[in-house]
């Protein structure tokens, strides 16, 4: 069956890690679970491939974590603090993990954050629907009655969804 | 009677902690954001809580995906670091308080909370770093601390609400303890941050700082924020945010902000950082009533010096 879509689906670059995803990942995030021994580690490390067996992947998951492909395993059901274990028995942090899903090098990533992160303007929604709410958002965070605006925001996501 | 004499909230960014662990904490990026713990590790040696309450979650250190309990209490004596890929945090065992906590998941579950009661369980990151950032890197922690895990991880956390009234519940729990025990409740977690998949990276201060204003101002307003509105603006991790919502359920409903710390960013993070006391009228009235006065004006004192710290 197809997955369930759900307003989170219009955050654009982001995989809300749900209970449909955490189903079709459990594989993943087991792996990634058994590499918190140290024994484990080293016998991935020694044969990946060979060690993968043990957890079940489909043939796309078992490719995504041989390419360390981060942004396939999220996609398909892997989790960012399950997957960060792999990241460590490799060596890397979540920030060397994170410039790698945003496709930038360490140098530029890095550079971005220090220069205050990726900003929100322009990547709140994929339909575009949601791109101007900064005022709305700042409705909601300063003003005492935001219920009307809230509802707006809300019916806006759910109607670009169809 | 036990009583919760302050709230705390900060963020439990895991690089915070390898920065510690590596001795990196005087290299200018670092010190940008240790710094700005230093007032908060004197207020806390003054406060001398007996025991401490952290709201954190874990990072699929004690839950993996077979099972995620939403809210998870403590109850065990202790709880050893645990080994998150690249070895257990060189940090001291975390002692619990069982016979509070014990008291804690009774009183809540009658309070229509169902909890998860864990005696056993290691912590990782989320717990030990916000305590290294008010306690510093003692031999042994000065004193016991109840870990409330609650899930951010699997979709959908609980929410702001349901944390601001477990947090109402925690401090009914702890005033109808009978030992004379003096209880900080630390929320940790956030700031706007999000780690995962191309929109890694993303970070809205805006958005803190509002959240941060109306968490000492205006809390009800923050527990209306859906979900979808945390992940969009403050990131898919932003969400964590909700666990700061218990800490203020716990505090009265007036309280006095007497420090505030912002920056961004550490790793992916922005940190935020904030200590609440319940409100304490003028120090002259305070200090007209006060069996103690001396120790209330000290108090005022500081808070007048936080305060010049935060108009920076």
């Amino acid at each position: 069956m197809a997955r369930e879509q759900h307003d989170y689906d219009d955050i654009p670059g982001t995989f809300v890690f749900d209970q449909d995803r955490s189903r079709q990942g459990f594989g993943i995030n087991m792996f990634c679970m058994s590499l918190m021994k140290d024994d484990n580690r080293k016998a991935f490390k020694a044969n990946e491939a060979e060690y993968l067996k043990k957890f079940n992947l489909t043939p796309e998951q078992t490719d995504a974590v041989l390419k360390r492909d981060y942004n396939r395993m999220l996609e398909l059901g892997g989790n960012i603090y399950f997957t960060a274990k792999l990241g460590a028995t490799d060596g890397h942090s979540f920030r060397h993990l994170a410039a790698v899903m945003t496709g930038s090098s360490q140098d530029d990533y890095a550079n971005m954050m220090l220069a205050g992160g990726r900003s929100v303007e322009g990547n709140r929604s994929r339909s575009g629907k949601v791109a101007k709410s900064a005022k709305a958002a700042k409705k909601l965070a300063k003003k005492p009655a935001k219920a009307k605006s809230k509802a707006k925001t809300r019916s806006k996501s759910r109607s670009k969804r169809g | 009677m036990a009583r919760i004499i302050a709230g705390v909230s900060s963020s439990h960014v895991p690089a915070i902690g390898a920065a510690i662990d590596n001795k990196q904490t005087e290299e200018p990026y670092w010190k940008r954001v240790f710094s700005g713990f230093e007032k908060s590790k004197e207020w806390m040696a003054q406060a001398k809580p007996d025991v401490v309450i952290l709201i954190y979650n874990d990072h699929a250190s004690a839950f993996s995906v077979e099972m995620v309990p939403t809210f998870a209490l403590g109850c065990a004596a202790e709880f050893p670091p645990a080994d998150e890929g690249w070895g257990p945090r060189p940090v001291p065992v975390v002692k619990g308080h069982p016979q509070l906590a014990a008291h804690i998941a009774q009183s809540v579950i009658l309070d229509e909370f169902d909890i998860t009661v864990v005696n056993k369980m290691e912590v990782d990151h989320g717990l030990t770093v916000p305590m290294n950032l008010l306690f510093g890197s003692p031999k042994e922690w000065p004193c016991p601390v109840i870990p409330l895990a609650v899930n951010v991880v699997l979709y959908p956390p609980p929410t702001g609400h349901r944390c601001f009234m477990l947090g109402r519940a925690i401090r009914k729990a702890v005033e109808s303890y009978p030992e004379d025990l003096r209880v900080v409740v630390f929320g940790t977690g956030g700031m706007s941050h999000q780690i995962s998949g191309p929109r890694a990276g993303l970070i809205n201060s805006k958005f803190d700082k509002a959240f941060l204003d109306n968490l000492t101002k205006d809390p009800k307003k923050l527990t209306r924020i859906p979900h979808l509105e945390y992940m969009r603006e403050a990131g898919a991790e932003g969400i964590e945010m909700v666990m700061w919502l218990v800490m203020r359920g716990a505090l009265e409903d007036k309280v006095d902000e007497v420090y505030r710390f912002y920056t961004v960013p550490a790793s992916n993070t922005a940190v935020g950082h904030i200590i609440l006391e319940p409100h304490r009228r003028s120090a002259k009235k305070a200090a007209g009533k006060s069996k103690k006065p001396a120790g209330k004006m000290k108090r005022a004192a500081a808070r007048a010096k936080t305060a010049v710290l935060r108009s920076r």
